[in-house]
């Protein structure tokens, strides 16, 4: 048990301390490399209460891939914003805007965890037992896919508007662009491609494109 | 003091698979240039040691010799960490993979994923080594490397979740007891060759080597990087392989399992099949290299999301629909 605390109160504590680091650093690269820490230990704590399932999709999902972009994203910024950095000393106006956003977040945990302890006996539900011979991932397959299943795929729905969402904002058709085109290229025959041309003298031969 | 027990009792077993793994990376870096020497009709390195078997470690005494030279404007601490990400993470992730029975540091419940989340971590030691250089190339190969792992990654798990379906456990020793009967390699054989593809691009193996691909990018993220930390990233990176062909010897070979139980192969120990299947993955991982031609970047990228990805998606519902309609479905942990 003394162990156990040990590596809780170890882990706990990097999280606090890099999740801090996060809004205080000036330099936003170091920031994102401080959420990754954040959202690894994260994970461990995950792995200590026997989610390992949730800890390691975590780790996948966040860290494997949302993270990178994030890095993505800030490197490219870091670029730009230094060059900006030099001309303009800009004060923070992201405070009101953070605090509202803030205290929706804390509502919104407030409610959920008001919901909890209104009916409280929503753990002990029969789809939730349980059962150490059942790992985690069996478990938490059992529920999404029978009880929740429909809340499930509207989940899945809203992901997938969401990416078109994302596609359909950003996407733009650029004229004048030369494409490769697979079919095209396999699908040229000599007959089609090769003429031979009688030249006239002095005034040459006239070739399509 | 109990604690101290089983303490030095994990270091012992940690000790006894990392240190063979560590030579072993020395010794496959010699193989590699073999092959690709034979491939091209010369000898490849066959001087030092017999057969040339020293020449990798003439090569990191000569690493450790050099200079490391940090450029001025660099992130000196980011730079420092990229090379020790890569190699740990390259090491971290062999604590999962089991070479017997009962020959496994840690058999965890949800083995594939630890493999899976550990592989697609390794893209940060070059997102972090190409940054913190703070020179355009570096910068470049780090991201053509960021955005190709990625994408490599989403077919990678959607056909491990292929292999998921027909085992119905996410342990990799029950993975490979699965295949007692029939290698997965059999029934699911055009996901093994997507899975080998994709291992390419997740390693930055040739064909796909863009991130350091001397002819654009001088050597893309390691360009800056010198005498031992070099070494560190290119170490990692075999590391990263022969982990890649022992999850492939896993999912589709069979792992420790001999491919028929009859006298002659049945003797033979089972970590020795499973090292003689990850030799003979990395035995095509390094033809690939001498033969095929890098691809061009948007090649890579068509062929990653517009083919590999729709067909191993296609893959997966054809197989759930076999399973099903068989009543083949492993029921396990109900």
């Amino acid at each position: 048990m003394l162990a156990h605390a040990f590596f809780f109160y170890f882990f706990s504590f990097i999280t606090v301390a890099a999740s801090l680091m996060v809004i205080t650093f000036k330099n936003t690269v170091h920031s994102v490399f401080f959420l990754i820490l954040t959202f690894i230990t994260t994970g461990c704590l995950f792995i200590m209460i026997g989610a390992e399932f949730l800890g390691m999709i975590l780790l996948i999902v966040y860290v494997g891939a949302v993270a990178v972009l994030f890095l993505f994203v800030v490197m490219m910024l870091n670029v730009a914003e230094r060059q900006d950095d030099k001309k303009t000393q800009s004060k923070s106006t992201h405070i009101p805007s953070g605090l509202i956003v803030s205290l929706v977040i804390l509502l919104e945990i407030l409610v959920v965890i008001g919901g909890w302890q209104y009916k409280s006996d929503f753990i002990k539900t029969g789809a939730l037992i349980i059962d150490s011979d059942i790992t985690n991932t069996h478990l938490l397959g059992n529920v999404l896919y029978t009880q929740y299943i429909h809340l499930f795929q509207v989940a899945g729905v809203i992901l997938l508007l969401a990416m078109i969402g994302a596609i359909v904002l950003t996407f733009r058709k650029r004229e004048g662009v030369k494409r490769q085109s697979y079919i095209n290229q396999i699908s040229r025959h000599r007959e089609n491609s090769i003429s031979l041309e009688e030249v006239k003298f002095k005034s040459g031969v006239k070739i399509d494109d | 003091m109990q604690y101290l027990n089983i303490l030095l009792s994990e270091i012992y077993k940690i000790g006894f698979i990392l240190i063979p793994i560590l030579v072993s990376v020395a010794l496959i870096v010699w193989l590699d240039r073999r092959v690709w020497g034979a491939v091209q009709k010369r000898r490849g390195p066959n001087v030092v040691g017999p057969f040339g078997l020293l020449q990798t470690a003439a090569d990191a005494l000569k690493y450790i010799l050099k200079e490391i030279i940090i450029p001025a404007s660099s992130n000196k601490i980011i730079f420092i960490l990229a090379p020790v990400v890569t190699m740990t993470l390259a090491l971290v992730a062999w604590a999962v993979i089991p070479f017997s029975d009962n020959f496994v540091i840690a058999d965890i419940n949800v083995g594939i994923l630890y493999l899976f989340a550990v592989s697609s971590l390794g893209v940060y030691g070059i997102i972090m080594g190409g940054w913190a250089s703070n020179s355009k190339y570096p910068f470049l190969g780090a991201i053509r490397s960021a955005a190709q792992m990625v994408s490599y990654e989403v077919s990678i798990g959607i056909i491990i979740i292929n292999v998921l379906l027909c085992v119905g456990s996410l342990n990799l020793s029950d993975i490979v007891n699965a295949q007692k009967d029939l290698w997965f390699v059999v029934p699911l054989f055009p996901m093994f060759v997507i899975f080998f593809i994709s291992a390419l691009a997740e390693t930055n193996r040739p064909p796909f080597d863009l991130p350091e691909a001397e002819a654009e990018l001088v050597a893309g993220y390691q360009t800056e990087y010198s005498g031992m930390m070099y070494a560190m990233f290119w170490l990692g990176e075999y590391a990263n392989i022969l982990l890649m062909c022992s999850m492939g010897a896993i999912l589709f070979l069979g792992g420790w399992l001999s491919p028929i139980d009859l006298f002659p192969f049945n003797i033979i120990p089972a970590p020795i099949w499973m090292i003689l299947k990850i030799l003979f993955l990395f035995f095509l991982f390094a033809l690939v290299k001498a033969i095929v031609p890098r691809y061009r970047y948007d090649q890579l990228m068509r062929l990653g999301w517009k083919i590999f990805l729709p067909l191993s998606l296609a893959y997966v519902v054809l197989t759930a629909s076999f399973l099903f309609y068989f009543d083949k479905l492993p029921v396990r942990g109900m």
